[in-house]
């Protein structure tokens, strides 16, 4: 179904370096009780470049989290491919998930909940250094090379602390340094600053930057804030209903949105450079569709949301469609909701 | 401006084995009538304490040492304030819910899970106003109505609702006694922007029929931008700048607000330079020498260990009512001298 | 030895009262069976006769120590206890762990396994099961017992195992135990078990107090071997030989005793592993003392230098009394108390 757009789009992120990890037609359906079946993710196509950033944006439910479970090997897609450097993955057996855990690392959201609250920081550094590693190598050294490459100095303070003694930046350091450990080809960060304190966000967005700089991380940011993708993101890939909706350079997504629904995203967050505009003028456009309700079953899944939906929207789900050599939306009115990007391809 | 809610010099602490945490010290609040009144701050700041604490809310081992909470609602009875700190629990609990609600932050840990929304919201109806069933069961509909939400939702339990929907149920149910004041504690943190938007919208739809008077807690400083008339920005217990959210937005003078400012990545208008703040906040059970920001502060110097962090108006601000806890920075500093101050501090400093 | 110290520092003080009286025991059945006056077994002429200086617990009705027997007996019915309780909450953990990380197949057939031995009639079964025993070789001595209590007593632990090994494991530090690549019995040994080591410990006290009155129990029905000295043993013999009726209160009573205490110790340890444990037990359900009131967790925040912040019962009962306080003068910094 996206197979004519996947042939001509390229990634935004593939200039910074070789591709490390592309998915494609990955989809993922969950079995519910009484026979109804979930379509968590369907037929998405991720392409992971080294020393890039791709953004997954999308709110909870979208599929985001499922996405980033099956590439971390932690799910089983129901359809799809998935290659790490050109060759098919395959992690049905123990040995061979291992393989592929010294390859792509997964990065939790939840700094207080991923630590082993009785074992220390270096405990949980050393293990994957002696999975990963072999055995010829100095376990304390490497330790404290990968405390201090996250910036927790002094390393030989922090290395015999317990998770209850840190607070939530340190926490979340520890993390990154311990997927790092196994150095990675690829990093699949899930909403890694999401569960931290707004001041401090930064700081670790920086550091995740600094760390996919030096190490040519290929770095999967998910996240339901598409301000901070913006910023930190080279490539944005928008998720609604399990799909692929728009996708494009950061910039362009996050200043011209092209479908709907990221219009709606990009409205919707709060905007300090305009006052109380939407809430205080009344203006109830995002309010009127279907506030609450989920993706619609059949047809595109904004349908019942979106205010340029029509009939065709509603029996038949669109692929994605090329608007530049970088950007692709899929939307059956891209000529009403995106009328200066549509024309620029004719 | 009438004063609805007087906070006057409170401060509270948690008694641990450990020695006294000060949550909140000697903090100056007022919420007026039909006032949007936002408090911002991180983990550690206090705003929570604060709120709760002023409705007496919170369990032992906090404690309230000093200060007063003013209530001065339509439904005393009396035409001078009354103070809740001290007042006997049989008024308290008339006070709680009938003139001051609150909306809670985790719709889903606030919701019973084994009753169905209409009894919940029977429940508080009930505790509160003492309606037969049927004049009980009338109300939470017409609250629902209220919230938007359809009314056959009564008979659905909360786990079968989105996380908007539950947060609308315990705004309807904050509703229920016609409150004065509405205390909103993070109510959208853990919603989707989109919904986010309808919730905020549906306030101040709802505070424009009703009248009443909203406290809205959050870390969210460009949410509070938007919705608030007036922002108080909390840290470390303290308030440390307070005025209407215009001025806080062109003229922010407290150099935490300024850091706060500049760790939201905008999504509208050109890419900003971003920054947050490096380091952590203090360890409150031995809150240093002056001001708390010092360790994570572009501008310290000497002095700033002698300040006694009183709230002043900001020098050439726009207002009188714009105040702040330091004395030394002002707008005009933060555009100039702290990028660099910053990126020193960032330096040496660590999360 | 700080970190010991500090625990007993924690603990409450009816689990303190517990621990010392278990120590006791412990004392008694280290040291006792070293330094006993007689050998159980021997008669002598001095048929029950009552405490006196040469038998601290008088004799029975063969004239044996009832003193010795008693500290033998605490010795072995500790060790019983003890060895049933090893056993027992270690097949309970490694079925309840292993049902709740595996899940799936092994999830279920573990299950009904567990749920089987909890439902077939424990008394029956021990009665059979130990008569078996009893008439081969391997009916020596205290092993039947050992065997048969640890086979019925592990499913109850098991259940509970597998109910705290499944929130654990969908904690997030397990599936980042995953993520590094870590094996799957790595996980269980060292993610998992340490973080249930306080509901372990409780469940090993809860076996042994369970062996302790089982075997008892099946001593006095005479189901054991009669000729090792535990203390079922003791009170088996003094009721065949109508300690009772003779009035040799000597004979039953200490050893009566001593289970009673024993189990008593035993849970009074097991509050104290609770709230060790659960720190926020403590706070939910006891008055917290706050500038020398007591404050219950129900009650309004308490104010410093406000009368009208009383809680509890009393305050509660003292509200009705007063007219309300709306009616009454403002409260002022002059009127603090709005008189």
């Amino acid at each position: 179904m996206t197979q004519d757009a996947a042939t001509t789009l390229t990634s935004a992120a593939a200039g910074n370096g070789p591709l490390a990890l592309e998915a494609t037609g990955l989809s993922k359906d969950f079995r519910l009780g009484r026979g109804a079946i979930l379509h968590a993710v369907r037929d998405v196509n991720i392409s992971l470049y080294k020393s890039a950033v791709v953004a997954l944006v999308g709110e909870s439910g979208s599929g985001k989290s499922t996405v980033a479970r099956m590439l971390a090997g932690q799910e089983r897609p129901t359809a799809g491919l998935i290659e790490l450097d050109g060759e098919r993955v395959d992690v049905r057996t123990g040995r061979a998930f291992r393989r592929y855990k010294s390859e792509v690392q997964y990065v939790f959201q939840d700094p207080f909940g991923s630590l082993n609250p009785v074992h220390s920081v270096g405990y949980h550094l050393a293990r994957p250094v002696k999975l990963h590693q072999g055995r010829d190598v100095d376990v304390k050294k490497r330790v404290i090379e990968l405390l201090e490459q996250v910036r927790l100095t002094p390393a030989t303070q922090f290395e015999p602390k317990y998770p209850h003694e840190l607070s939530g930046g340190q926490r979340q350091r520890v993390s990154f340094a311990r997927a790092l450990a196994a150095e990675p080809k690829v990093l699949l960060a899930d909403e890694p600053v999401s569960m931290l304190d707004v001041s401090i966000r930064l700081e670790m967005l920086n550091l995740l930057d600094n760390l996919r700089k030096r190490l040519h991380l290929a770095l999967l940011y998910i996240t339901h804030d598409i301000a901070s993708a913006r910023y930190f993101a080279d490539e944005v890939l928008v998720m609604y209903g399990g799909q692929v909706v728009e996708r494009g350079p950061a910039e362009q997504v996050t200043q011209q949105p092209a479908h709907p629904y990221t219009q709606l995203l990009i409205a919707s967050a709060p905007d300090p450079d305009n006052l109380g505009s939407v809430l205080k003028s009344g203006n109830s456009a995002p309010r009127a569709r279907g506030a609450g309700t989920g993706p619609a079953a059949a047809g595109c899944p904004f349908s019942n949301r979106c205010p340029l939906a029509d009939d065709k929207c509603r029996a038949e789900n669109p692929a994605l469609h090329q608007l530049t050599a970088v950007r692709a939306a899929a939307c059956w009115r891209l000529s009403e909701a995106a009328p200066a990007l549509v024309n620029g391809t004719a | 401006m009438s004063p609805v809610l007087d906070i006057k010099d409170l401060s509270i602490a948690y008694r641990t084995p450990g020695g006294d945490v000060r949550a909140a010290t000697h903090v100056n609040l007022t919420i007026n009538k039909g006032e949007v009144v936002g408090l911002c701050g991180e983990s550690g700041s206090g705003k929570s304490t604060l709120a709760y604490g002023a409705c007496r809310l919170l369990r032992p081992p906090a404690v309230i040492t000093s200060g007063s909470v003013l209530y001065s609602g339509a439904r005393t009875g009396s035409v001078m304030p009354v103070d809740i700190l001290r007042l006997p629990q049989r008024d308290l609990r008339a006070i709680r819910w009938r003139d001051i609600a609150i909306v809670f932050q985790s719709a889903m840990n606030a919701l019973n899970p084994v009753l169905r929304v209409r009894d919940q919201i029977i429940d508080a109806t009930e505790a509160h106003l003492r309606l037969p069933k049927d004049a009980a069961r009338e109300k939470a509909a017409r609250l629902l109505d209220l919230v938007g939400i359809p009314r056959e939702r009564l008979r659905s339990y909360p786990h079968e609702l989105s996380g908007g929907m539950r947060q609308r149920v315990m705004i309807a149910m904050a509703m229920a006694a016609d409150p004065e004041v509405v205390i909103m504690d993070e109510p959208t943190t853990a919603l989707d922007v989109v919904v986010q938007r309808d919730i905020l919208a549906q306030i101040v739809e709802l505070k424009e029929t009703l009248g009443f008077s909203v406290l809205f807690i959050t870390h969210d400083m460009s949410l509070l931008l938007e919705l608030c008339d007036r922002i108080a920005v909390m840290y470390a217990g303290r308030i440390v700048e307070l005025g209407a959210a215009a001025d806080l937005k062109d003229a922010a003078a407290h150099p935490y607000t300024q850091g706060l400012l500049r760790s939201f990545p905008s999504l509208h208008g050109a890419r900003r330079e971003l920054a947050g703040i490096p380091g952590t906040p203090p360890d409150l059970r031995d809150p240093p020498q002056g001001c708390p920001f010092i360790p994570r502060c572009g501008f310290a110097r000497p002095g700033c260990e002698q300040v006694d962090m009183s709230l002043l108006p900001v020098p050439g601000g726009r207002s009188p009512l714009h105040v702040t806890a330091c004395p030394f920075v002002t707008a005009a500093d933060n555009a100039t001298a702290a990028p660099q101050q910053q990126a020193a501090a960032a330096e040496g400093a660590l999360s | 030895m700080k970190a010991l110290a500090r625990l007993w520092r924690r603990l409450p003080g009816t689990a303190k009262a517990g621990v010392i009286m278990l120590v006791v025991f412990l004392l008694i059945a280290i040291i006792g069976p070293e330094v006993i006056p007689d050998n159980p077994n021997v008669t002598t002429p001095l048929q029950a006769a009552a405490p006196s200086g040469a038998h601290f617990f008088g004799t029975t009705q063969t004239g044996q120590d009832v003193f010795s027997q008693f500290l033998v007996g605490v010795r072995l019915t500790l060790e019983l206890a003890f060895w049933v309780g090893v056993i027992a909450t270690g097949l309970s953990v490694i079925v309840g762990v292993t049902a709740a990380y595996v899940g799936g197949i092994v999830d279920e057939l573990l299950s009904l396994l567990t749920n089987v031995f909890l439902v077939i009639p424990a008394l029956p079964l021990l009665i059979v099961l130990l008569g078996f025993l009893n008439g081969t070789s391997a009916g020596q001595g205290q092993l039947p017992v050992i065997f048969v209590l640890s086979l019925l007593g592990w499913p109850w632990g098991a259940r509970v195992v597998r109910a705290q090994a499944l929130s654990i494991r969908s904690r997030d530090f397990i599936a980042a135990a995953r993520e590094t690549g870590e094996r799957s019995w790595r996980i269980i040994v060292f993610d998992v078990i340490p973080n249930m080591v306080s509901l372990i410990a409780a469940s090993f006290v809860n076996t042994v107090l369970y062996a302790v009155g089982a075997s008892v129990a099946l001593a006095f029905v005479g189901l054991t071997d009669p000729s090792s000295w535990s203390l079922g043993t003791m009170l088996y013999w003094a009721q065949l030989g109508n300690a009772l009726q003779i009035g040799a209160w000597w004979w039953y009573v200490p050893p009566g005793l001593a289970v009673a205490l024993l189990g008593t110790a035993l849970v009074l340890l097991n509050t104290g592993i609770d709230e060790l444990s659960n720190p926020r037990l403590r706070d939910a359900r006891s008055a917290t003392r706050i500038a020398g009131r007591r404050v219950w967790p129900t009650d309004p925040t308490p104010v410093f230098g406000a009368p009208h912040g009383r809680g509890g019962l009393a305050g509660f009962a003292r509200s009705f009394s007063r007219k309300s306080l709306l009616d009454e003068a403002p409260v002022t910094a002059g009127n603090p108390e709005g008189r």
